[in-house]
């Protein structure tokens, strides 16, 4: 099984961490070596400086946020902040909304997109290519480039300010990542493991749920993260379809911080960091899927 | 497999009823699910376009053209559109070409490439909202840490600005600091595409083009650059799509303004529905919005295959 689950891997991302690394002979100290290094560790730290800056801030007592020239770091370390912050704005109403947008979202994703994704994969129907196209030209449309129909459709529907309208919404401009994924990994499935199964009479279905899926295993995963974490930082289709804090996601709700006479940035900034912290632990987990599932439907 | 048996439904000793309806059980939700909210936002997005829409969204009767005449009309377009067009070609440019130099740097072999690329991350993973909120408190008259950097003496050449400056507060800041804001949350996902490209070049190449006593650059030029061009072509047409609809940024960190200085035809349209109220206009905003993304898409890809780039 576990020789099984790991060739698609290497199948999918030739050579992501280089096989002819290994080949090259690492030199001693050199001066090249030193620059390449240097300068890569730099940019990162562009990359993270801004969320630096985030915990930075989060951190100071409110008194401290305003002074010029303004300071890098605390003086004192006010780590009640993250305490504190579920008290003076409704975060935990935010949370829980973009934590029930995402999870129901992503399993309505994988719900639909599973079954065609399979069926695609394994069949040569006729209308393959149009529905690979359909799935295509949704991701041409952006929610945000449709959001005044969204709107307009949802108050016909009278589903403004529910879950459903911002789960329908996710899940739609979701499914074309997913399906290509899903499409790509059920093709890299063998069939004659498939065959086996069907042989040993497991049925469709269970063949499906017992063989193909555990086998493409990577790309599931793939797709139920990187829908999740889609989902969890979506943010126009929210401020557009949803007015009361009780169904505004963390992304909608973090910026009444704004609003307000003075910005609480040090709230506003603990208040990001729950959000973003959890997503970005996730993203490591797939990292090395991302481009193939993101690039497979271009190819086509 | 036993797909002869297929055609006859309700006859086999298994149950087969996916067979016989053929492909619509397994694709049929996800048809279900794109008709209903994408397809048809879509045609009413279109359908609003063309209807005399009253103040309470009622639907009053059909317009013609006149959302589109409403939108023309309107003195801010013009500055708009060619506001969007700097914006989102400037954008992908530099996202490309930065994407292309920072895929090469992270490709090589450094103590902690790991770490690194986990970093590099960082803005495709976090909310592009949250990202915009802190680069907006960044650059804060009073307090923010560029000002903050800049207006500190440095040794030799004492400090870079005489005094703080309103970076959101004018466009001629404003655009290009959230152009950088775009570019960066942008990039990873530029990187890991050309990273990706890079991978699958044969390192025979290379030493086949060494051999024959190519400089660096040239094999860069001769070998790397054509074999990048499936990859550069995706990260260009996904930018662009992506660039085009980017509303978090502009409206967190300026929301558009002062005025309407710095918005884009994305988060006009936006303003024409929920500020000005005027949705028919905005829908035809926003099937303008469409066309040009298809066109300059199209566009591209045109000029792309006129030179002979196989994809």
């Amino acid at each position: 099984m576990s020789k099984a689950t790991r060739e698609p891997r290497h199948h999918r991302v030739p050579g992501h961490t280089g096989a002819r690394g290994a080949v090259r002979p690492v030199p001693g100290f050199s001066l090249r070596r030193a620059l390449i290094t240097g300068g890569a560790w730099l940019v990162a730290f562009v990359f993270l400086a801004p969320y630096l800056q985030m915990l930075l801030t989060a951190l100071k007592p409110g008194e401290e946020l305003f002074r010029t020239p303004p300071t890098l770091l605390p003086e004192r370390w006010e780590w009640s902040n993250f305490a504190e912050v579920w008290n003076v704005a409704p975060i935990g109403d935010h949370l829980r909304v973009t934590l029930i947008v995402a999870t129901c979202s992503t399993l309505l994703v994988l719900l639909v997109a599973a079954p065609a994704a399979y069926y695609t994969a394994r069949n040569a129907y006729r209308g393959r290519t149009a529905f690979l196209l359909l799935v295509l030209v949704t991701q041409m449309f952006a929610p945000t480039a449709l959001v005044i129909g969204l709107y307009r459709q949802f108050v016909a529907l009278d589903l403004v300010n529910t879950y459903a309208a911002l789960i329908l919404v996710n899940a739609a401009f979701n499914l074309a990542f997913s399906t290509w994924i899903l499409t790509a990994a059920f093709a890299a499935v063998p069939r004659d493991l498939e065959d086996a199964g069907m042989t040993d009479g497991l049925g469709r279905i269970g063949v499906l749920v017992r063989i193909t899926i555990p086998t493409a295993l990577p790309g599931v995963v793939t797709a139920v993260i990187f829908t999740f974490i889609t989902t969890w930082n979506e943010f126009v289709v929210a401020l557009t379809l949803t007015n009361s804090p009780d169904r505004q996601p963390l992304t909608v709700g973090i910026t009444a911080f704004i609003g307000q006479y003075e910005v609480q940035w040090q709230y506003l900034f603990a208040a990001s960091l729950v959000a973003v912290l959890p997503v970005v632990v996730l993203f490591v987990f797939i990292e090395r899927y991302l481009v193939t599932g993101l690039t497979a439907g271009s190819f086509r | 497999m036993t797909s002869q048996s297929a055609k006859r439904p309700g006859t086999g000793r298994r149950r087969r009823p996916a067979r016989s309806l053929g492909p619509l059980p397994w694709i049929g939700p996800a048809l279900l699910l794109i008709f209903a909210v994408v397809l048809w936002p879509a045609v009413e997005m279109v359908r609003t376009s063309f209807s005399e829409i009253a103040l309470t969204g009622m639907v009053r009767g059909p317009a013609g053209l006149d959302n589109y005449r409403t939108l023309l009309a309107e003195p801010e377009l013009v500055p708009v559109v060619l506001r969007t067009v700097v914006w989102v070609a400037g954008i992908v440019f530099f996202t490309v070409v930065l994407g292309l130099l920072l895929a090469q740097l992270l490709q090589q072999h450094f103590p902690g490439r790991r770490v690194v690329r986990w970093l590099i991350l960082l803005p495709w993973a976090a909310s592009v909202v949250m990202t915009a909120i802190v680069w907006r408190w960044m650059l804060d008259y009073f307090y923010g840490l560029v000002n903050g950097l800049l207006t500190r003496p440095l040794p030799l050449i004492g400090p870079v600005l005489d005094g703080p400056v309103d970076w959101l507060g004018q466009a001629s800041t404003a655009l290009p600091w959230m152009m950088w804001v775009a570019v960066f949350v942008s990039l990873p996902f530029t990187i890991y595409v050309i990273i990706a490209g890079l991978s699958a070049i044969p390192q025979e190449v290379y030493e086949a083009a060494r051999m024959d006593g190519a400089s660096a650059w040239q094999a860069y030029v001769g070998i790397t650059l054509p074999m990048l061009r499936p990859s550069i072509l995706i990260a260009t047409v996904i930018n662009i799509i992506n660039v085009f609809n980017s509303f978090p940024i502009i409206w967190v960190m300026t929301g558009g303004g002062p005025a309407s200085a710095t918005d884009t035809t994305t988060t006009f349209m936006y303003k024409l529905a929920f500020v000005r109220n005027d949705v028919g206009a905005s829908a035809a905003m926003a099937v303008v919005n469409f066309l040009l993304v298809l066109v300059v898409v199209l566009v591209y890809l045109r000029i792309v295959r006129k030179r002979g780039m196989e994809v």
